[in-house]
Order: structure tokens, then C-alpha cells, then sequence
């Protein structure tokens, strides 16, 4: 049992080091690219904007789901 | 770093924790965490308006990551989730009706305090209550660990009355263990709770999750999965009203969710291995942390 919570939490930490990489990539690439164009959006054509934000978050949230559960999978070696 | 949106500097990785502690907490109990974001967005300096819509933008994000996870733990009831958004989003706008009338008459925030306090106290003592009685009730039982899904309330046979009475259309949930219970009803528990989330705010996670469990019967776990896909439906309808009135700021929400998305996923593998009425007794010190920050408001003055 200890055994096994040893290696879950191994698993964990493993997992949160590899998500921080992609995440601050993320930072750098996507949000900075990201950033000037939904504020021009913002200003000045807020319809599009409420549904570019709802898409961005969803996708993302969709992305970042399957990154998760992709990195659990080849770390613990089983569906969770 | 800079979002010029709201035109604030927040540090990203405070985004991502706060994100991160809400996810662990909306994926274990099916609350959208708004008593927690709200708070912490105005810690660091962004205004009102945009720490309320940028808060339902990031709930839309971390709901989905939850309710995917509870999805395929078969924890979701995606035809009562349909059902209940459209009583929610019609209890929302009902909800923010009364606040614009509260506001001409010039008494909203003592009222809406006052409301909340109420609201949130009555749910903590009840639920405190519930869980201990049900848990002296099933003392000496065995329970597997393979039962943990399987629920049981002192209070069931409320949610059995309720299951028959026959008021036409009785809609059918088998994912849900359900056999029939009437459409008003569940339209009903969803418009009360979206009329709390349209007056007090956030996504009234903490009145309608067990609002499912006492009045429809639903079981703890298929409450918790249902609520958050619920909440998809209806913050991605508030997140769309509040961006068009220039109050989300969609870059902070996303930074935000890059921790929710680690913290939703721990939260609702967690249920796994809790019982229904262990996640209720865990539920209650949730209320009572919003009841403590509305009290702090309205003694000091100062919004948080």
C-alpha cells in the first residue's frame, strides 16, 4: 500500500514537471501571440469576442484535458 | 505579467494556483469555487466587474475538464444535466432581475448579505447534520471499497416523495438510478438554484448539487459530475453576456485554467475513493467560508 502511494505520488510529481514545461511554453508562445489580437477584439467587436473567449476556453480546456490524461496514462502505465 | 485587457499585471503562476486549488475543489464537489476566485482576482488588484465575468470564464474551462473526467468515470447524467441547464440559465436571469430592482430600491447589498449569510449557514448545518445522521445510521455496515459509489441518505425518503409525485411529464434517468420523477421538479430545483447564482453570483454549485442528492435523489457522485456539466451550460452563457459588457478578461481566465486543468483532474479521481455522505461532510466547511467572507464585507465595508 505504501508502495503503491510512493509511486502514484512519484507518478504526480513527475507528471506536474513536464505539465510546468508545456504550460510556460504555453505562456511564451500562445498567450503572447494571443494577447494583442483579442484586445484589439475586445475594443472594438465585443459579440466576436464573447464567442472567441468561450471557444478559447473550451478548446483549451479540451487540449489541456487530454494533455493531462495522456501524461497519467504513459506515467502510470494504465487508464485511470 | 501584463493583460492588457483588464489592464493589470497578475504574476502567472499565482493565476495557476489559485486555478489549481479551485479545480481540486470544483472537481471533488461540483462547485464552480466563485466564493474562493472572486476573492483572490481582487487580492491582486483587478476590478470588480472583470474578477466576476474573468471568474465564470474560467469556470466554463475547469467544468470541462472536470465533468470530462467524471464522464468517464460514469458520473455524469448528461439528459438531467440538458434539463437542468435550462432551468438554470431562465433562474439566472430572474435572479438578476431582482438585483436591479434590490438596486433601485437601494437596499441590495443588506439584502443580498443578508440572503447569502442565511443561505449559506442553513446549508452547512443541514448537510453537517444529514451526513452525521446517515453515517450513525450505516455504522457497523461493511462497506467495500468497491461500494463507494454506492449512496445512501438519512434523508431518501424525502427524495422518494418527491419521485412520486405525479405531475406530468415524468421523465425517466436511468443513469441516474431514477425511475420517473416529474420534468417541474427538476426545472424547479434548476431555476431556484440559477436564481441564487443570478442574486448572489458564481454558479451556485453549493445550493443545487445538494439540491439533486435531497430532492431529486440523485446519487452523491452523479450530482457532482451532472452539476459540473451543468455549470458548462450555464457560465458559458454568463461568460458570453459579461464579455459582451466588457467585464471577462479571457487571457487571465486561461491562465488561470492551465492549473485547473491539473486540480479538476486530482478533484474528481478523489470522489473515487470517498463515499456519498464522506463527500457531503466534506462539503460543508465550503458554505461556510462564503458566509465568512460576506460577513467580513459587510462588517468591514470593504468588498474582497
Amino acid at each position: 500500500m505504501k508502495k503503491d502511494t510512493a509511486t502514484t505520488f512519484k507518478a504526480l510529481l513527475i507528471e506536474l514537471a513536464i505539465y510546468a514545461v508545456l504550460v510556460i511554453a504555453y505562456f511564451f508562445l500562445v498567450l503572447h501571440f494571443l494577447g494583442d489580437w483579442l484586445y484589439q477584439l475586445e475594443t472594438q467587436r465585443r459579440y466576436t469576442y464573447a464567442g472567441v473567449a468561450i471557444l478559447l476556453i473550451i478548446g483549451q480546456a479540451v487540449l489541456l484535458e487530454s494533455v493531462t490524461t495522456f501524461l497519467l496514462r504513459l506515467l502510470r502505465g494504465r487508464s485511470e | 505579467m501584463y493583460f492588457p485587457i483588464s489592464d493589470s499585471h497578475i504574476h502567472p503562476l499565482y493565476l495557476a494556483i489559485v486555478g489549481f486549488l479551485i479545480g481540486v475543489l470544483g472537481g471533488f464537489f461540483g462547485v464552480g469555487g466563485s466564493f474562493i476566485a472572486g476573492p483572490a482576482l481582487r487580492a491582486v488588484g483587478l476590478p470588480w466587474n472583470f474578477a466576476i465575468g474573468t471568474d465564470l470564464a474560467h469556470i466554463v474551462g475547469k467544468s470541462v475538464v472536470a465533468a470530462k473526467r467524471h464522464r468517464a468515470l460514469g458520473n455524469v447524467d448528461l439528459k438531467l444535466g440538458l434539463i437542468m441547464a435550462g432551468g438554470t440559465i431562465l433562474g439566472a436571469e430572474v435572479g438578476a432581475q431582482m438585483i436591479q430592482m434590490l438596486k433601485r430600491a437601494g437596499n441590495l447589498n443588506l439584502v443580498v448579505s443578508l440572503v447569502s449569510i442565511a443561505m449559506y449557514i442553513g446549508i452547512s448545518a443541514f448537510m453537517s447534520w444529514e451526513s452525521w445522521k446517515t453515517h450513525a445510521l450505516s455504522k457497523g455496515r461493511k462497506a467495500k471499497r468497491a461500494d463507494s459509489k454506492s449512496d445512501h441518505s438519512a434523508f431518501s425518503h424525502i427524495a422518494r416523495s418527491i419521485q412520486k409525485l405525479h405531475l406530468p411529464p415524468m421523465i425517466n434517468l436511468p443513469v441516474s438510478g431514477v425511475k420517473a420523477v416529474s420534468l417541474w421538479v427538476i426545472l424547479g430545483v434548476a431555476f431556484i438554484g440559477g436564481i441564487f447564482s443570478g442574486f448572489l453570483g458564481g454558479g451556485a454549485g453549493y445550493i443545487r448539487m445538494p439540491a439533486m442528492v435531497y430532492i431529486l435523489g440523485i446519487p452523491t457522485h452523479l450530482a457532482v459530475g451532472t452539476d459540473l456539466f451543468e455549470i458548462i451550460l450555464s457560465a458559458s452563457y454568463g461568460t458570453f453576456t459579461h464579455a459582451v459588457k466588457g467585464n471577462v478578461d479571457v487571457l487571465i481566465a486561461l491562465v488561470m485554467n492551465t492549473g485547473a486543468a491539473v486540480g479538476a483532474q486530482i478533484g474528481a479521481i478523489s470522489t473515487q475513493y470517498f463515499a456519498g455522505p464522506k463527500i457531503r461532510l466534506a462539503f460543508v466547511p465550503l458554505p461556510l467560508i462564503g458566509a465568512a467572507i460576506v460577513i467580513y464585507t459587510l462588517m468591514s465595508g470593504h468588498k474582497l
